[in-house]
Order: structure tokens, then C-alpha cells, then sequence
């Protein structure tokens, strides 16, 4: 009972708020409808028992890549008029986009439905042993069975994160006050940084 | 708590759902009044280091400050700025304080004294702690004026930079612990130094650590010396600048709550949490949760005391911190930390 309340509410939740993501004028509207949906997303993995799941959902998503985009979207001047402007200019790219991902949604429907594919021989499918967490059962794949597509995809990021670096990595201007010595300033004494002067009055201070 | 609601005669799960309501009321009203009491002892504390009285006032030795003060803000108007978006501004307040009392459901007071005994209950804190950054970013961007709005744009910068560190430094706990349960967390530091005494915080390897959490808790609660989302000086009073009445006090508590949570992970995940510092069988005549307030108000007093004595970070230091200190300081330990386990595991002469 509570159960399929839960259900409910949360499925219905997400859907509502996928709808008002695409449908909020304001973008930064849009962002927070996309952190509820995650949100509720969170909520349905909890209800079928897969917590760790839902909780990397909150962390990562909401934690992390929903306030980089809210970060970004924030700063945006935005132009409503002019956003409305290029409705008609994009709409047939957009219907298209939206007949492909219905094709591949019944495709993908069908497929199920006509018997689903057959995924990885029965001893790497997680068969989780009666009293063993989520944890534990995840860990056991990722790091027994699947150990090197895990640590191709750890490469992966990895080239990733450095490619982003070196892209966006530039060297201070020849002339330009440089890189900040934090050393440095923290060892700075009192005694090297000031000067005690005790002029007679009428004649100033040589700097 | 479900077995009283059952003793009705009613089915299990709406006894279920009755009980944990009631819990949930009650850890609400009692994180609100050690809120209140909180607040009073940082003034009091503020108060003393600088040799003055602090608030005296109101009630015996102005016990009831923090309550004349909370009627005089639930008395105040509230006043929205007219270019402010309406809807995400007074929405802003209520995320805070929601996601600062949510995170209380899987903190254990005493052995069995929690209300979702889970077993993701650390992920569960790291996941809630990560919202909170919503409702400063949301204020800072509805106040639709430029101070809040650099404070949002700092704080989302910080609150995300530190996260990461906590992150490993939880990583290294759980490690040791072997659960992510907060109760199996407590239970694993039970004679942990020498069979003595109790905690993480005396282990070689996880002490580094523990300064490391301890820091990034200041950073992220926006505490000093870290409160440069609502420097002063330089933003008036940052993502709050716009906010009045209720609104004001709902960020303001959910601001000490959140305190007050990091004050009790520090004792939860280093410290012992309900079990007393030494591991000697009189201790534990005294109850549990006696332990971890005393444990958890002894790292509010260090909070006090680290705001009242130093200044404030320059913003690009901070940003150094963050990422170039204790992001490979932690990873660091992460790696030395499993490495060590399983050398044990492999030959148990360590």
C-alpha cells in the first residue's frame, strides 16, 4: 500500500518535472525541475532496493553535475525574445531528434517484449546472496568479473580530466605579475614588510 | 517505536510510518533547541574570548536570547525585493533548513537511538550535505543583486571543492570500518587504540585525516576563518544580503544545524561517537548519548574558538587548499591507507 503510494508519487514526480524541464522558459527554471526529477529518480532506486545506486545518483547528479550546470546557466544574460526567435528556425531539427528517440524507445520496447537480450553468462549477472549489501554485491562485479572495463574506464576519465587541463592550462604573460609565491607571503615578517619612521615635524618621509 | 503503534491494532506498516513521523518530530524539535542553545554558547564563547559579557540579558545569564530573538524575527515583515524571482527566493530558505534537518535521520545518538539505521547512512550524509549548496546558490541568484550573487558564485565554487576531500577522508574511514552504517562505524572504533582507547582519531594513519575532515567541515559550513560567502567586508552579509523576517532566520539555523551536524561526524566517525573515550567498564554506567553531546559540544567549542581567533582566508588561498593540499594529501592517504589493509590482511604481523 505504502509501498505503491510511493510509487506513484515518485514516478509521477519524475515525470512531471522531466516535462517542466523542457517546458520552463527560464533555463535556470529548468536546471532546479531537472534536479527534482533526479531527485525522484533517487527515490524510485530506493524503493527497489538499490541504495547505493540511489545515492551515487544524488552525489554525483545533483551534488556535482546539476550545480555546474546551475553554475553556468546562472551566468547566462538571458533573452527570452530572442530564445523565442529561433523557435520556428529549430523546430523540424527538434521534431527530428524526437521521432529518432520514440523509434528507439519502440524499438527498444519491442525488443524486450519479444524476449530481451541475453546480458553476460550467469556467474558474472549479480545473483546477490541473501544478507549481503549492495555495496559489497556491486564491488564483487566491478572489481571480480569486470575488473579491466573498469579500469579502461578510469583511464579513460583520466585522459579525459588531463586533456581539459592541458586544453585550458595557459602560461602568465611575459610581464605579467605571475604565479602567487603562498610561501613566500607566509613567511613574510612584520619586520621585512614595515618601516618605523619618526619624522620631525615639517620634513617628510623618504620611501 | 513500531511495536508501541502496533500494540493499537494497527497493520504494520501504517505503525511503521506513525513511528518514524513521531521520530522525525521529535529529532526536529530537539536539533532546533540544541540550535538555539548552540547559538547562545558561540556568542557566549565569542563573548568571553574577547573579554566582554557576551548576551546576559534575557532569562538567567541570557539563557533565552536565542529565543527572544527567534520571536523577534518570527515577528518581523518579510520583504521581498521587487526584481527578486519570487518563487526560487522564498523556496531558497526552506531547501536550506529542509536539507540541514534531513541529514539528522541517520545520525545515532546512542547504541540504537538513530531513525534510519541504513546501511548507506554515510553516503546518505554526503548526499544530503551535497544539496545544501542549493539553497545558498538559489538565494544568491533570485536575490537578483550583485552581492548575493558573487557570494552563490563562491560558495558553489567552495562548498564543491571541499566536498571532494570529504569525501576521501570518508573513504579512508570506511576502509577501516568495513560498513557504510553509522552505528557499524562507531561500533568498529571500539578499542581501537592499544585495545585502550576509543576512536579513530589515535590510529597513525587516520589522524591526518581527521585534521583534514575537521578543516573542510569549517569550509564547508561557511565558518570562519572559510565565510567568505558572507564576508563583510566585501559583500555586505554575501547570499543573505536581500533576506528579512523568517526567511533570515531559516538560513540562520539551518547555518548552525548544519554546524552541528559536522560537530557530530567528527565525533561519530573519529572520535567514538556514544562510546566513552576510554575503553574501562565504569565509563559505560554513563549513558551513551551523555558521551556523544559532550564529544559533539567539545568540537562546537573548537568551532567558537577557531572563529574567534582567526582571520579570514583570501579566496584564492582557499581555492588552493582545497584542491592543491588536501585533494592529494587525501587521495594520498586513500591509497596508503587500503595498501596498509590489505598488507595486514596478506601477512597479520603489522
Amino acid at each position: 500500500m505504502i509501498q505503491a503510494i510511493a510509487f506513484y508519487l515518485f514516478a509521477g514526480l519524475v515525470i512531471a518535472s522531466a516535462v517542466m524541464v523542457i517546458m520552463s522558459r527560464n533555463p535556470v527554471h529548468s536546471v532546479l525541475w531537472l534536479i527534482l526529477a533526479f531527485f525522484n529518480a533517487a527515490g524510485l532506486m530506493v524503493l527497489v532496493g538499490a541504495e547505493f545506486i540511489a545515492m551515487l545518483l544524488v552525489i554525483v547528479y545533483v551534488g556535482a553535475v546539476a550545480v555546474l550546470f546551475l553554475f553556468v546557466v546562472m551566468m547566462l544574460d538571458i533573452d527570452f525574445a530572442a530564445m523565442r526567435a529561433g523557435f520556428v528556425k529549430n523546430f523540424p531539427l527538434g521534431l527530428a531528434v524526437a521521432a529518432i528517440l520514440l523509434a528507439e524507445l519502440v524499438l527498444g520496447i519491442g525488443a524486450y517484449s519479444a524476449g530481451g537480450l541475453e546480458l553476460g553468462s550467469a556467474e558474472t549477472v549479480a545473483a546477490q546472496a541473501p544478507g549481503e549489501s549492495n555495496i559489497e554485491a556491486i564491488g564483487r562485479l566491478l572489481y571480480g568479473p569486470y575488473i579491466f572495463l573498469f579500469e579502461i574506464a578510469g583511464i579513460i576519465l583520466l585522459v579525459a580530466m588531463i586533456g581539459a587541463i592541458v586544453l585550458t592550462h595557459r602560461e602568465p604573460k611575459p610581464g605579467a605579475r605571475g604565479r602567487q609565491d603562498i610561501g613566500k607571503q607566509i613567511s613574510r615578517r612584520p619586520e621585512e614588510a614595515t618601516v618605523m619612521k619618526n619624522p620631525e615635524v615639517g620634513q617628510g618621509v623618504e620611501l | 517505536m513500531t511495536e508501541f503503534f502496533q500494540s493499537f491494532g494497527m497493520p504494520y506498516e501504517w505503525a511503521w510510518t506513525v513511528a518514524t513521523l513521531t521520530g522525525i518530530i521529535v529529532i526536529s524539535l530537539l536539533v532546533m533547541f540544541a540550535v538555539a542553545m548552540v547559538i547562545y554558547v558561540d556568542r557566549k564563547v565569542l563573548g568571553a574570548i574577547m573579554l566582554r559579557r557576551g548576551p546576559n540579558v534575557v532569562g538567567p545569564f541570557g539563557l533565552l536570547q536565542s529565543f527572544a530573538d527567534g520571536l523577534k524575527v518570527f515577528l518581523q515583515e518579510t520583504i521581498i525585493p521587487s526584481a527578486a524571482n519570487k518563487g526560487i527566493f522564498l523556496l531558497a530558505p526552506i531547501i536550506t533548513f529542509t536539507v540541514a534537518l534531513a541529514a539528522w535521520a541517520v545520525i545515532p545518538f546512542d547504541a540504537g537511538m538513530v531513525l534510519a539505521d541504513i546501511n548507506v547512512g554515510l553516503l546518505y550524509i554526503l548526499a544530503i550535505s551535497s544539496l545544501g549548496v542549493y539553497g545558498v546558490v538559489m538565494s544568491g541568484w533570485a536575490s537578483n543583486s550583485k552581492y548575493p550573487f558573487f557570494s552563490a558564485m563562491r560558495a558553489a565554487a567552495q562548498m564543491i571543492s571541499y566536498e571532494v576531500s570529504i569525501g576521501f577522508v570518508l573513504v579512508c574511514v570506511v576502509l577501516f570500518a568495513g560498513t557504510f552504517n553509522m552505528s557499524g562505524i562507531v561500533e568498529a572504533q571500539k578499542g581501537h587504540g592499544l585495545g585502550i582507547i576509543n576512536g579513530f582519531f589515535v590510529n597513525p594513519l587516520l589522524f591526518p585525516m581527521f585534521v583534514v575532515f575537521f578543516i573542510s567541515a569549517l569550509a564547508e559550513t561557511a565558518r570562519a576563518p572559510f565565510d567568505l560567502t558572507e564576508a563583510e567586508s566585501e559583500l555586505v552579509a554575501g547570499y543573505q544580503t536581500e533576506y528579512s523576517s523568517m526567511a533570515f532566520a531559516l538560513f540562520w539555523l539551518g547555518e548552525y544545524a548544519n554546524i552541528l551536524l559536522m560537530c557530530s561526524l567528527c565525533t561519530l566517525l573519529f572520535m567514538g561517537g556514544w562510546l566513552p573515550p576510554i575503553e574501562w567498564a565504569p565509563l559505560y554506567y554513563v549513558p551513551g548519548i551523555v558521551w556523544f553531546l559532550l564529544k559533539t559540544f567539545f568540537f562546537f567549542f573548537l568551532f567558537s574558538w577557531i572563529w574567534a581567533t582567526v582571520p579570514r582566508y583570501r579566496y584564492d588561498q582557499l581555492m588552493r587548499l582545497g584542491w592543491k593540499v588536501f585533494l592529494p594529501m587525501s587521495l594520498l592517504f586513500v591509497a596508503l591507507i587500503s595498501g596498509y589493509l590489505m598488507a595486514t590482511k596478506i601477512a597479520p604481523i603489522f
